[in-house]
């Protein structure tokens, strides 16, 4: 008899999956009423698997034949997406509300995305990495469709899906061609493979560069960006937030495993696409970004950017650069919740706002929402000593590192440029005057307590940097070691 | 005394008065007048709190004093060090001395938000100082930086018609300056794994020349533009008189001397080698900066243009000066260029608070629209000319000083840069005291200076310890220069140490 496997390492993925099949019962049963309930179980149970995956310690453990990895790498960023997805169901809550959308699927559906992202993380293999894809993506193409009686909602889940499926068709005719030349789908040993060969089969290299695309849609790196503007503007604000938040931490998550774990062999033809997509998504992000007049659209190409500076430390192709990539993804998630958690208090006579003029005067009707604002919008500019400078710092240094100089002055320029549209904002909320039409009050606790959390963790992040900066260095280092 | 961390205290201490409005509540009224307190006694106390700095160093001593360290990232080897010597003592003292100088400057001026105002300007003052005391390159980066947000905030709240687009303009020129200083700051790091900067002086001569050259254009790049030098000055004739009175005497009279400082502070003791072969360049820039401000100071004179750029592009002038006395590495020169950045950094706050004066009672600041001031305000018609004197370098005041060491140090190194850099003492005299007469003396038709008052009680406070310090310098400058005589005279040991090691191994390759 076989012996049964251990599935102690996937404890928290199944603990997951297991409480969002019980919420969505619970919600079944007691119908929309209960979605504030389901809501907040939802948030408790995502924290709780954030506590079981941080409970791990000890190296790296396979489990479920090879299939399945937990390591330091997982447990970082299966942390961020937990945190991520569970503060984005606290403060779209009220959002749903009061825009009467409130079903009791939406924190189930995050929930049941998450658990895919947890998968993707922890993927070891080619058939277990796409599960894992596949799972988050059938919840976000819904999630993007969840307001389906609106036009531009159901135009974002529609184009989400036929773009989602095209990426995804990329990475399993990449993951093909890998397969095909080197006889298995396990990481290790594809890694194993490609050691000690000096020129890597065409096959292999051209199976990886279909993989790096499918996987550049879900990051949305440009040249395979095009999504993300009019699916970031189209869907309900707190899907937005979701879309920008924990997705993108596992995507990228999903990239640095797959380039560094099974094709670390071929990081010098990697590096090439890699520096490619960095500079034109520094510079698509920055210039794309000026023109827009809705802010969920400037957030779109706000993270454009910021994947652009991303890739910048993948580029490095060095355990620095991951470390990088790592604070930069911790920084840039609360500095976008916080950002989202603005943007969804932002109403006007009930009505949610998204027009960039609504900010005008908003240092003088709600000061605390626009200091918080400036300094989450600051931050994202990346001036020091805020959290969003380091991020940059540590990416920055390893591409100099890398002696890549010239990306990391493209990276610089871009900045400035990225700057005047960040104080764009800070300029409407300080220094024009009070509209007629000033937005309402803002009364939502959990908001509060987000904006809050968010805003201590950008502002003080340079007095107590060690726990992330060490939990960064950690979780690179449990990377190259695997 | 020894134990207590003067410095942070004099760096946060306007932090904790910054925190403190924040707290204040009431009507408008009680809170624009307790903010203003607060503010002043804040900055009042840094200001004491920073003469303990002064009174307990120790001149003979020549490496850091009153040294603080701390562990801040200890897995990558930066921590958080301060610490002045005898060059960034009078920095730190010049920013405590100023700032309670230019809240009183803003006191009447500013009348909405005023809470606001006075916690930017606190913060701006933690900035500036921490800037100055800061031992380690990160921790200096982030002042330097975090300098711009209070800036940015305060052009474009307080500022005058155009400050929206005047304070974009100014974060993102300097901004896009200081990031070429985080690249160099970061190849820094990575050639020798540390960013505290005594153990950069120490290693940094061991950098090969090329990387050295590198460094010191990337450090270049970053200060032509905040300091600025021709040609992209642009932005900082439009700050300054877009900025309130108050925050634009701290621009002209601190920030300006920042590029001095990174100068004294990291291009030429950390690259000795690049310094050696790039004076020259620094020699040309200055003194073309000297000849081509001053004839723009001079066309501004002549068309009867506003006050306030006047004194931005006046103040600018004189700080090839300081340039070229750093760059002598002489005793005299480098002596000569700390003083020249002190009094320069007073002189500019003395003539900015001076135009804010008579802006706020004329109502404009253009030099045909005011004239003939001194039948009426004697008193501040005798303390601008104290300002206009020291600034044109008349024997007894602060300017003779630092102009005569930096033409001693001048002559010392080339009988041509020497000639060349007195050129300014000529230009500054025409245009100076061409204005003066234009302002004070001559009596014109369109301008009524009769209803203009005398200085008040709060603004005698502002311009008596302005000029008592500028004759302290001109009569008595022993009490600074004793201070930096033994930091100097180490500096200039460390860099010919530096060269004669490098010389000594090439000498040895061939």
């Amino acid at each position: 008899m076989a012996e049964f496997p251990s599935i102690l390492p996937a404890a928290p993925e199944i603990f997951l999956a297991g409480s969002a099949l019980a919420l969505l019962l619970l919600g079944v049963f007691r119908g929309d009423g209960a979605t504030r309930l389901v809501s907040h179980l939802a948030a408790a149970a995502l924290l709780v698997a954030a506590i079981l995956v941080l409970g791990h310690s000890g190296g790296r453990v396979l489990a479920f034949d090879g299939l399945f990895v937990v390591d330091g790498f997982g447990v970082f960023t299966k942390t961020l997406v937990l945190i991520g997805a569970a503060a984005v169901i606290m403060v779209g809550q009220g959002y749903a509300e009061r825009q009467r959308m409130d079903r009791f699927e939406f924190p189930v559906l995050i929930m049941l995305s998450a658990v895919g992202m947890m998968m993707m993380i922890s993927a070891n293999d080619l058939i277990a990495l796409y599960m894992g894809l596949e799972t988050q993506s059938l919840a976000l193409y819904v999630l993007a469709a969840f307001r389906r009686d609106t036009q531009t909602s159901s135009e974002a889940g529609l184009k989400y899906f036929v773009l989602g499926a095209l990426s995804s068709g990329l990475l399993l005719f990449g993951a093909s061609l890998v397969y095909g030349f080197t006889g298995t789908t396990n990481f290790d040993r594809i890694a194993a493979a490609l050691v000690g060969v000096p020129r890597a089969e065409v096959g292999i290299i051209i199976g990886m560069v279909f993989m790096a695309a499918g996987l550049a849609f879900k990051v949305a790196a440009v040249p395979f960006h095009m999504w993300a503007p009019d699916v970031y503007e189209g869907s309900p604000t707190p899907v937005t937030a979701f879309f920008a938040a924990a997705p993108k931490v596992a995507a990228v998550a999903l990239l640095l495993r797959v380039l560094v774990d099974p094709f670390g062999g071929l990081t010098d033809e990697w590096r090439q696409i890699v520096t490619f997509m960095a500079v034109v998504s520094m510079v698509v992000g920055a210039v794309g970004a000026i023109q827009q007049t809705n802010i969920k659209r400037l957030m779109a190409y706000g993270s454009i950017g910021h994947i652009g500076y991303i890739l910048l430390g993948l580029a490095a192709g060095s355990e620095m650069g991951v470390r990088g990539i790592l604070v930069y993804l911790a920084v840039y998630l609360a500095m976008t919740v916080g950002t989202f958690a603005v943007i969804l208090s932002m109403r006007h006579r009930g009505r949610p706002v998204e027009d960039l003029a609504h900010f005008a005067g908003l240092s003088r009707t709600h000061p605390m929402m626009a200091l918080v604002m400036a300094v989450f919008m600051f931050s994202m500019a990346g001036v020091p000593p805020l959290a969003g400078f380091f991020g940059k710092l540590y990416v920055f240094l390893a591409a100099i590192q890398a002696h890549l100089y010239g990306l990391a002055v493209i990276g610089v320029l871009t900045s400035v440029v990225a700057a005047f549209y960040y104080l764009r904002i800070v300029k409407l909320m300080y220094f024009d005057e009070t509209p007629v039409e000033s937005i309402d009050r803002q009364d939502d606790s959990a908001v509060t307590v987000v904006l809050i959390g968010s805003g201590v963790f950008t502002v003080l992040f340079f007095c107590f940097p060690v726990p992330v900066l060490s939990g960064a260095a950690v979780a690179a280092a449990s990377l190259f070691a695997g | 005394m020894a134990g207590w961390p003067i410095l942070s205290l004099t760096t946060f201490l306007p932090l904790v008065g910054a925190a403190f409005i924040l707290g204040v509540r009431g009507d408008a009224e009680v809170v624009a007048r307790n903010a203003r307190n607060i503010a002043l006694w804040t900055s009042l106390a840094t200001f004491l709190v920073s003469l303990l700095l002064w009174l307990g160093f120790d001149p003979a001593v020549g490496g850091y004093q009153f040294e603080e360290r701390a562990d801040w990232i200890p897995a990558v080897n930066i921590s958080y060090h301060m610490g002045v010597d005898g060059i960034s003592l009078f920095f730190v003292l010049l920013s405590t001395f100023v700032t309670p100088l230019c809240i009183l400057a803003s006191w009447e001026r500013v009348q909405h938000r005023v809470k606001e105002y006075m916690v930017a300007f606190l913060v701006f003052e933690t900035a500036m100082t921490g800037m100055f005391c800061a031992l380690d390159f990160l921790v200096f980066y982030l002042f330097y930086e975090a300098v711009l947000l209070p800036m940015f905030i305060i052009i474009g709240v307080w500022g005058g018609k155009r400050r929206v687009s005047v304070s974009l303009q100014f974060f993102l020129y300097t901004m896009a300056g200081s990031l070429f200083m985080l690249i160099a700051l970061m190849v820094f790091y990575l050639n020798l794994g540390t960013t505290d900067i005594p153990a950069l002086i120490a290693q940094g001569p061991t950098l090969s020349r090329t990387t050295q050259i590198w460094l010191w254009l990337a450090l270049l790049a970053s200060f032509v533009i905040k300091i600025p030098v021709w040609p992209v000055h642009t932005w900082l004739p439009e700050a300054y008189s877009e900025a309130p009175i108050g925050a634009a005497a701290l621009l002209g009279g601190v920030l300006l001397k920042v590029g001095g400082y990174i100068f004294l502070r990291f291009s030429i003791p950390m690259l000795p080698a690049a310094t050696d072969i790039l004076a020259p360049l620094v020699y040309a820039l200055a003194v073309f900066a000297l000849i081509y401000i001053s004839f723009v100071v001079f066309m501004i004179t002549q068309a009867h243009g506003s006050l306030k750029k006047w004194v931005a592009y006046a103040t600018l002038a004189h700080m090839g000066f300081g340039y070229i006395g750093m760059f002598t590495l002489t005793t005299q020169g480098l002596q000569g260029a700390v003083i020249v950045l002190v009094s320069y950094g007073l002189i500019a706050v003395a003539l900015f608070c001076a135009v804010g004066m008579l802006e706020e009672r004329a109502g404009t600041c253009q030099i045909a629209k005011i004239s003939g001031v001194v039948k009426t305000m004697p008193i501040f018609a005798f303390s601008t000319m104290v300002f206009i004197l020291a600034s044109v370098g008349m024997p007894g005041t602060s300017g003779f000083v630092g102009e005569f060491l930096v033409l001693v140090g001048a002559f010392l190194t080339s009988t041509w840069l020497a000639v060349l850099a007195s050129t300014i003492i000529v230009l500054g005299c025409i245009y100076a005291l061409w204005m003066y007469r234009l302002v004070i003396f001559e009596k014109s038709e369109r301008a009524d200076s009769s209803s203009l008052r005398d200085l008040n009680l709060r603004e005698v406070a502002i311009m008596a310890p302005l000029v008592l310090v500028i004759l302290w310098i001109g009569i008595y400058p022993d009490s600074f220069i004793h201070e930096t005589a033994t930091t100097v005279a180490n500096l200039i040991q460390h860099n010919q140490t530096a060269l004669a090691q490098a010389g000594s191994i090439s000498v040895a390759l061939h």
